[in-house]
């Protein structure tokens, strides 16, 4: 029976154990009278400007920084916001004078000093900072990041403070549409706490926006009041924003229809079919700044070799897109029609017909190029994909099957899924790739330049088929230095009918951005980047 | 008795060190996590570059699990990628985990042993039937789906418990994701007590112990249970550190920041400090639970000793 | 003593020839009883026919359908039965009765395979580690408490990304790998309560060999729990199967499994149920059948229902 007695203490461990775990719980999330209580997800880096690359951080950051520019929820059109006036005279030194007055959440000026510093900060390759190729067009961005080596510089030469309000930027080429990213999350002034006291900033982060943090309880909630000191157009017409954390966009959705949350953008594909029911039409789906494309290794042969662009052609009409955005997507996807994606709108470069019959879809035209090119390489293709999220394999195995029943073969095309993103990664970087794969790209800013430069031009930063033609790459610096944007832009339009001609990637469909929300707001609208416009919802009761 | 404990307790060192060895070597072995970190982009090599080198990861892999442990002994766990220290991930997600396995656990339990009790004494009739037919909708119908249907049906349309947990954690919220992480194990659970009941139920000592006149309730209770529950509490054991680590499925449904969330997180984005440190606490949540269960085999049968 | 007076005379019963050799007629002899059991239970003969079935189903599948699982128009997507079509089609617009036929073989293949090498090494390990207990049991069981500690997902991403894997053998290999610490467990627990019967101790005292304590006294006493939780664990085995192919590191398509429809089905339960009725109802049907044999098998070796 002594094993009994120590049954007993252990029991009584476990028991003492559960006591002081039960002691510990949060604040309650119920609902305060005009806050609006949102769906929201851990953010996946520290919630700083030029180190948060994902949305969820991303959300944050839109709401309690105001940046140079601001792009128009409904037009995408960049305008200025902390921005007095950005002049240049030789599209290559820019002069940007800051409006006086605005000030951080903590009472700070905002002045150029603000943004140098930050802009220093993020470059700055020690700071290992993710969205640092932001400022690789700045002068002296070789200096602070070179590829190899420690930087020898600790600033860029190109930035200049030139008195309180008033700082230029130099950068190593003419880009005339350089100032339209200067809505872009990575560009956001800082105050000096940052920089005094880094830990007290990651734990309640303060920024120069329409909203400034009340409370972060990391992995569980944030709570955002409107911002004292805020002096912009875009003051908040509700009395603040509960940020709660999900583990799983199902959860959110099911807590948004028993009335636990007010504003859910990520309503789960699967019950978009349903969403309209559920949510008395309190539900909106609209094109994002996002698209999916099939990608071609060109570094390989088989791929690269002649008569495949016949064959890469063939491909892209061989899929039925608008079966696919209908039946498996419920019209939460857009079929393609060019490289960019809708919310650019025409001035910024989104086409409706630039990709023409190439995406257009026609089984007995696709089959005939497919025998003309040779057909696929080796007879059978796969298209590989992560499998962790995002659920791509429903996609994936619709466009195999789609292609397979043009061809008339069961297992022409079949998926390839890899295990962790991460592997998918290395595999696409490290030119490991010998099939097709795809890939996703979500704009950082609104214009046509951000479709075409880091994703096919020699040598670009996510040109994972390393493509590479001289016509293009001159196309886009003729563009860059053309002083007139509207010129500018259709120089880039030019350029992409090029990559469009050679197919070098397949486009699929625009991604939208999704939103319901309850009875107890309204008013809820998403902006370019398929955020929430947080601060034009209103608390209804 | 007590030497026994304490050699199962040395036990636990060797096998400390195998374990996080071993995860150390699996993550090691997923490839380096800093493409991941960029999205569909290729990283800045001057800023990857930086990362690797601030995680230690052009160090040989002997180097790194040396620096690992270290830590470990100074009470560092390492960090997520977000920065938040993993000592502190491992604070917030633990209690919530071990609040739903013990809710879980509880049903099992209860209506584990209770429904192989019933089946098991009425073996070949209507009730060993139905709990049949109970265990075998409970495999072949995924976590998935029941914990989805449920909290569609009991937390939206019927509104009888919050579809999705709070970050308070309650114990009552936790009745409806404890059913569903229960559910697989309860049918182990329920067939092994079945199993065991019905072939205890033809022993000399429970017909002895019925002859002598008995009340049921006793003989069941006391003389027919005790007997039978070995294998079954064997089972509970295991499952206790299962339950733990694998509630990925219904943590997630249930909005439940906890140990299978943070270790998904992990293992997705390679993240070796923060599976090694779960992996760990839970092997050894394993270990107290299997010497927990063997000291319950003599209870159960005063003829098993340990020297 | 009741066991050992009721089992002599069913020993001497048995159809091995009296002059055997003692190791091969004893152990043959317990087990042929066995059999003569199973033969006049009806269970069995239900359970056998399922079974067998089943394993038809896997090697011919085509004699049950005339339908390609590959021949999909998203045009039907997630429809309900037609004429030709009785159980309707996927989100993909594939026939589900034709990928729950050609399903069967990926499914019954992983299962059977999984649970036979997780419940060999279980048996082995634990049952070494019951029986002889000190060192054995402390390093057994150790090695087992090491690899329960493994997260599956973890296992597998892992395993199945380094060696490329995808095929039926890497995933079986797999699963029993990270399987059999758990049914170790359990006939570690059953051999430990077994060995303090009185017939055990009896036969340890008239000096029985080891392997033929293990083999006639032990293991027919013990083997009941391990034959419950490997029935149950059969099931769940061909359901992890489809979590690992859902996160991408399982079978790899084109390979039709009731896993991979079941975890593409799971999302859509509330558009189209059916596409999860039917794989569901093979896995539940496949796993009835074995714990039907199961306990069909575990009731021919107990000495008390005869």
């Amino acid at each position: 029976m002594r094993g009994a007695k120590s049954a007993t203490w252990v029991a009584g461990a476990i028991v003492v154990a559960l006591g002081a775990t039960a002691c510990g719980g949060g604040s309650s999330a119920s609902a305060e009278p005009g806050v609006v209580r949102a769906n929201w997800g851990d953010p996946q880096n520290p919630l700083e400007p030029a180190n948060t690359n994902e949305v969820l951080g991303g959300k944050v950051l839109d709401m309690i920084f105001s940046n140079l520019k601001s792009y128009d929820p409904k037009t995408g059109e960049a305008k200025n916001d902390v921005a007095q006036s950005i002049d240049t005279k030789d599209q290559q030194t820019f002069t940007i004078k800051v409006k006086k007055g605005e000030k951080f959440s903590n009472g700070e000026p905002v002045t150029a000093r603000s943004f140098v510093d930050a802009w220093n900060y993020g470059a700055l390759s020690t700071n290992a900072q993710k969205n640092s190729y932001f400022f690789a067009d700045i002068q002296g961005y070789d200096k602070v990041a070179p590829a190899e080596g420690k930087p020898t510089a600790k600033t860029l030469s190109g930035l200049k403070v030139v008195d309180e309000h008033t700082f230029t930027v130099t950068l190593d080429e003419k880009m005339s549409t350089w100032p339209l990213r200067l809505g872009y999350k990575a560009f956001a002034p800082l105050p000096k706490t940052f920089f005094s006291d880094h830990d007290g900033y990651l734990a309640k982060p303060v920024g120069n926006g329409p909203y400034a943090v009340d409370t972060y309880d990391k992995g569980k909630q944030m709570k955002l009041v409107p911002n004292a000191h805020y002096t912009g157009d875009d003051k908040p017409q509700n009395k603040g924003v509960l940020l709660k954390v999900y583990t799983d966009s199902n959860a959110a959705y099911a807590d948004l229809q028993s009335g636990n949350l007010d504003v859910d953008d990520d309503v789960p594909a699967e019950q978009i079919r349903n969403a309209k029911s559920d949510l008395k039409g309190n539900y909106l789906s609209q094109p994002a700044g996002m698209n999916q494309v099939i990608t071609f290794p060109l570094y390989k042969d088989g791929w690269n070799k002649a008569g495949m662009e016949k064959v890469r052609k063939g491909l892209s009409m061989a899929i039925d897109r608008k079966a696919i955005t209908d039946k498996v997507y419920n019209g939460t996807r857009t079929p393609a029609t060019d490289l960019t994606s809708p919310v650019l709108g025409v001035a910024n470069g989104y086409s409706k017909d630039v990709c023409g019959d190439t995406c257009t879809y026609d089984p007995t035209e696709a089959k005939k190029l497919i025998k003309e090119g040779g057909g696929i390489p080796g007879g059978k293709m796969t298209i590989s994909y992560n499998a962790d999220k995002d659920s791509h394999k429903q996609w994936v195995d619709a466009v195999c099957n789609s292609i397979n029943t043009v061809l008339g073969d069961d297992k022409a095309c079949v998926g390839n899924p890899v295990g962790t993103f991460g592997d998918f990664r290395n595999q696409i970087t490290k030119q490991e790739m010998t099939q097709p794969f795809r890939s996703g790209w979500q704009m950082d800013y609104p214009q046509i330049e951000n479709f075409l430069t880091p994703l096919y031009a020699t040598g670009g930063a996510s040109n994972d088929a390393k493509f590479s033609d001289p016509k293009f790459d001159a196309l886009l610096k003729k563009a860059g230095a053309e002083p007139d944007v509207k010129k500018a832009t259709d120089l880039y339009k030019q350029a992409e009918k090029i990559v469009l001609d050679k197919v070098v990637s397949i486009p699929l469909w625009y991604q939208n951005g999704t939103a319901g929300w309850s009875d107890h707001v309204s008013g809820v609208q998403l902006n370019a980047f398929s955020f929430p416009v947080f601060t034009k919802v209103k608390v209804t009761d | 008795m007590g030497r026994y404990v304490i050699r199962r307790l040395l036990q636990m060192v060797p096998v400390f060190i195998g374990t996080t060895f071993l995860i150390f070597v699996m993550v090691y072995a997923l490839g380096d996590p800093v493409a991941a970190m960029f999205g569909d982009r290729t990283p800045d090599p001057a800023t990857a570059a930086q990362i690797r080198e601030s995680l230690h990861l052009d160090d040989p892999l002997w180097s790194q699990y040396l620096q690992y442990m270290a830590g470990i002994f100074r009470g560092d766990f390492g960090t997520a990628f977000n920065g938040t220290p993993v000592a502190e991930l491992m604070g917030s997600a633990f209690p919530n985990t071990i609040k739903l396995t013990l809710v879980a656990f509880a049903i099992e339990v209860v209506v584990g042993v209770g429904l192989g009790i019933v089946a098991g004494m009425r073996r070949g009739r209507l009730a060993d039937t139905g709990v049949l037919v109970f265990t075998l909708l409970v495999i072949s119908i995924p976590t998935f789906v029941t914990g989805y249907l449920l909290q569609y049906f009991i937390g939206v349309k019927l509104a009888w418990a919050a579809p999705a947990v709070s970050s308070d954690v309650a114990f009552g919220e936790l009745l409806l994701p404890g059913i569903v992480l229960a559910g697989v194990s309860l049918a182990y659970v329920a067939r092994l007590t079945r199993t065991s009941i019905a072939e205890n139920i033809r022993s000399d000592y429970v017909r002895t112990a019925t002859a002598k006149g008995l009340p049921r309730r006793r003989v069941v209770g006391v003389h027919l249970l005790r007997n039978s529950l070995i294998p079954v509490i064997t089972f509970l054991g295991t499952d206790i550190g299962a339950l733990m680590g694998g509630a990925i499925v219904t943590e997630r449904i249930f909005n439940i920041q906890g140990v299978g969330y943070q270790l998904y997180q992990g293992i997705l984005r390679q993240n070796a400090p923060t599976v090694v440190g779960f992996v760990t606490i839970l092997v050894v949540v394993f270990l107290a639970a299997n010497l927990i269960v063997d000291l319950l085999y003599a209870v159960l049968d005063p003829r098993i000793r340990y020297a | 003593m009741p066991e050992i007076t009721e089992r002599a005379p069913a020993t001497t019963d048995g159809t091995a020839p009296a002059a055997a050799p003692e190791a091969a007629a004893a152990p043959r002899s317990l087990w042929g009883d066995a059999w003569r059991d199973l033969r006049r239970n009806p269970i069995f003969y239900l359970s056998a026919v399922l079974i067998l079935f089943l394993v038809v189903l896997s090697i011919w599948p085509s004699l049950l359908t005339g339908t390609s699982p590959y021949a999909c128009d998203l045009g039907r997507s997630q429809q309900g039965p037609g004429p030709g079509h009785p159980f309707g089609f996927t989100t993909q617009g594939c026939d589900v009765y034709a990928r729950t036929v050609y399903g069967a073989r990926a499914s019954v293949v992983v299962g059977i395979c999984t649970t036979l090498l997780a419940a060999v090494l279980g048996c082995v390990f634990g049952g070494l580690a019951g029986f002889f207990g000190g060192w054995w049991d402390a390093v057994l069981s150790r090695i087992g408490d090491i690899f329960f500690g493994i997260p599956v997902l973890l296992g597998g991403i892992v395993f199945l990304s380094v060696i490329k894997g995808g095929s039926i053998f890497t995933v079986v290999l797999l699963m029993a790998v990270l399987g059999w610490p758990q049914i170790a467990r359990i006939a570690r627990s059953a051999v430990i309560s077994a060995q303090q019967q009185d017939y055990v101790q009896a036969a340890r005292a008239l000096g029985a060999s080891t392997p033929r304590m293990l083999l006639r006294h032990i293991a027919p006493n013990a083997l009941a729990p391990v034959i419950v939780v490997a029935t149950i664990a059969l099931g769940t085995y061909i359901s992890l199967e489809a979590t690992l192919s859902f996160l991408g590191v399982g079978l790899k398509p084109p390979t039709v499994s009731w896993g991979i429809d079941i975890s593409s089905a799971a999302t859509q339960i509330r558009n189209a149920p059916h596409m999860l009725l039917w794989p569901a109802g093979a896995l539940s049907i496949t796993v009835l059948a074995f714990i039907m044999l199961g306990d069909a098998v575990r009731d021919a070796l107990d000495p008390k229902l005869r």
